[in-house]
């Protein structure tokens, strides 16, 4: 790490990198004056396992259980954009049935990943009530994810030319029951985040990310659309069944008539969009064909069909956290020429900067924490301060932030 | 040019690759970027022998329902010189991913605001590319676990 010459008044607060079990560790350097962000640096790859040169020795059916380790949240979407890559380069006809499924995968990951982030979100600011409140929904979507898949993370649901398991219609009681449940307690949910006073102040002009920088940083997903940004593709393209499906794409200005690109509007985004996929979920359910689920059942059959496939495609899908895209080159051989992989975190990483630049320290775990990243990478800090050198660990820099919560509410 | 039409029956959806020169790619996205400021998904790179191929995933027209279409910009670096100009200055979410075609395909990237390493550890040789396919490849790092002594 380069350092830079630092003035009296300013100095570095290292953060991370990270405890090597979680998702997305991250090193972030600080410079900051007083309590005051003035610059910001980010170093990544401390979790680089080489996934995409792993997949030089793998078939594209292997890949796929290779690509669904990339993240343990998004593990339905890295298959996701495999698999359409891959049928593009094939031209694999995907039963129409199997198209509504991978919606309904697509979606339930979506609530798991939105509510489980509100969790987080409530606790970096010093709500855990809500955290549990918010976790004990999502154990219902994981639940429902079981019914469904049989797994509750690693779903091992996709395949190439369809989906592994069908949804019978003696099923359909119990997901109607869970949706069901699901939109009661939106309702909760959404006053908590929404007319809160506390989740107010803490949120509101809080690490703010323009339209403009949004689009010149590439930014995705709900970090994009939080500052104005009109980009899903589950709108802008026509891709499992989402072309048949009436989607809006959704901006926080739905609901309050304006966009600021806060943490604030970052949560509504969400939360909207909890709402939105719960919508999609019925819609697949009422519109869902019958018919077969697979292109290909026999796996021999479909790898001798995928050897001799040559060419080079782009998949692209919505996760949770933005458009993911895998581009795949295949040369006629049993394993891919080229695999590569881009999360929507990728892209993400740059906006934190503008986000960063002029807040506290206490607004770190918050404002990191609002474009959905992992906040694996607060566990360890160091404050060198002159020759003064101290630890601050991830509960003291919670605390941090507890405290200036209660200082507003005073 | 070769288009794609994607697989629902409802839209088609059109993806376009194209393979431009070296000498006038920047031209190129210059003149994408007055006729819509593009998204830039990510670079990708393929290393083919002879020359190191990077492709620029773009996405245009991304607000119109159902009327996104992706720009697939190929160039081909020789490999005796893989240089390319840096993108950085019209499209600034460009770093991420130059920097990361830096370190792992060995491209040189002139007028990149910043060169140092993102994803690769500190400790891997200078002259290792862990995507390259050639002498430069990570070969000579790997340590099978047979061959390991206790």
């Amino acid at each position: 790490m380069k350092q830079k010459s630092t003035t009296k008044t300013s100095y570095h607060i290292p953060i991370g990198p990270i405890h090597p079990a979680l998702k997305e560790p991250v090193y972030f350097e600080f410079e900051i004056d007083g309590e005051k962000i003035v610059g910001v640096d980010v170093k990544l790859g401390h979790v680089h396992r080489g996934v995409e040169w792993a997949s030089r020795k793998r078939n594209p059916i292997q890949i796929l259980y290779l690509a669904e380790r990339i993240c343990g949240i998004c593990s339905y979407c890295h298959p996701a954009a495999f698999t359409l890559a891959i049928e593009r380069i094939a031209d694999i006809q995907v039963p129409e049935r199997a198209e509504y499924l991978r919606v309904i995968q697509g979606e339930l990951e979506r609530i798991c990943s939105h509510i489980l982030w509100a969790g987080v979100a409530a606790h970096e600011i010093g709500f855990d009530t809500v955290l549990y409140l918010t976790w004990q929904i999502r154990e219902r979507a994981l639940d429902l994810t079981e019914f469904l898949t049989g797994n509750r993370v690693t779903k091992g649901i996709m395949m190439i030319g369809g989906i592994r398991r069908d949804i019978t219609s003696d099923m359909i009681p119990r997901i109607q029951k869970d949706l069901q449940y699901f939109k009661d307690n939106f309702e909760t949910l959404r006053h908590i985040f929404l007319d809160d006073k506390t989740v107010k102040m803490r949120s509101q002009a809080a690490g703010v990310l323009t339209k403009d920088d949004a689009i010149k940083l590439c930014a995705v997903g709900p970090t994009a659309r939080a500052s104005g940004v009109k980009k899903d593709v589950r709108f802008s393209e026509s891709y499992f069944a989402y072309g048949d499906l009436d989607i809006d794409l959704i901006t926080p200005d739905v609901l309050t008539g304006e966009v600021n690109g806060d943490v604030y509007d970052r949560i509504i985004q969400r939360l909207l969009e909890v709402k939105q996929s719960i919508e999609i979920m019925e819609q697949v359910l009422d519109k869902m064909p019958s018919g077969e689920i697979l292109a290909e059942p026999k796996i021999p059959k479909l790898l001798a069909q995928l050897k001799k496939a040559n060419g080079e495609a782009v998949g692209r899908h919505e996760a949770p956290r933005g458009e993911v895209i895998h581009y795949v080159k295949l040369d006629g051989n049993q394993n891919p020429y080229t695999w590569k992989v881009r999360a929507p975190t990728y892209n993400n990483i740059l906006p934190w900067i503008p986000m960063l630049k002029g807040e506290q320290i206490a607004d770190i775990p918050i404002v990191a924490a609002s474009t959905d990243p992992c906040m694996s990478c607060t566990n360890r800090i160091t404050i060198v301060k002159g020759s003064e050198r101290y630890n601050l660990d991830r509960e003291e820099l919670h605390r941090l932030s507890i405290e200036k919560t209660r200082r507003l509410l005073r | 040019m070769i288009y794609v039409p994607a697989l629902s029956k409802k839209s088609e959806t059109f993806n376009i690759w194209m393979k431009v020169d070296n000498s006038v790619f920047k031209k190129v996205v210059k003149h994408l970027a007055k006729l819509q400021y593009p998204h830039l998904a990510v670079t990708s790179g393929n290393d083919l022998g002879k020359v190191i191929e990077l492709i620029y995933h773009f996405t245009i027209y991304y607000e119109d329902h159902l009327g996104e279409i992706t720009i697939n910009i190929s160039v081909d670096l020789p490999k005796s010189k893989p240089e390319i100009e840096s993108i950085c200055d019209i499209i600034p979410g460009a770093l991420v991913t130059e920097r990361e075609k830096m370190e792992f395909l060995g491209v040189n990237i002139k007028g990149i605001p910043d060169d140092r390493r993102l994803f690769v550890p500190d400790d891997i040789p200078k002259d290792i590319y862990p995507w390259r396919r050639d002498e430069k490849g990570p070969e000579k790092l790997y340590k099978n676990l047979h061959e390991v002594k206790k």
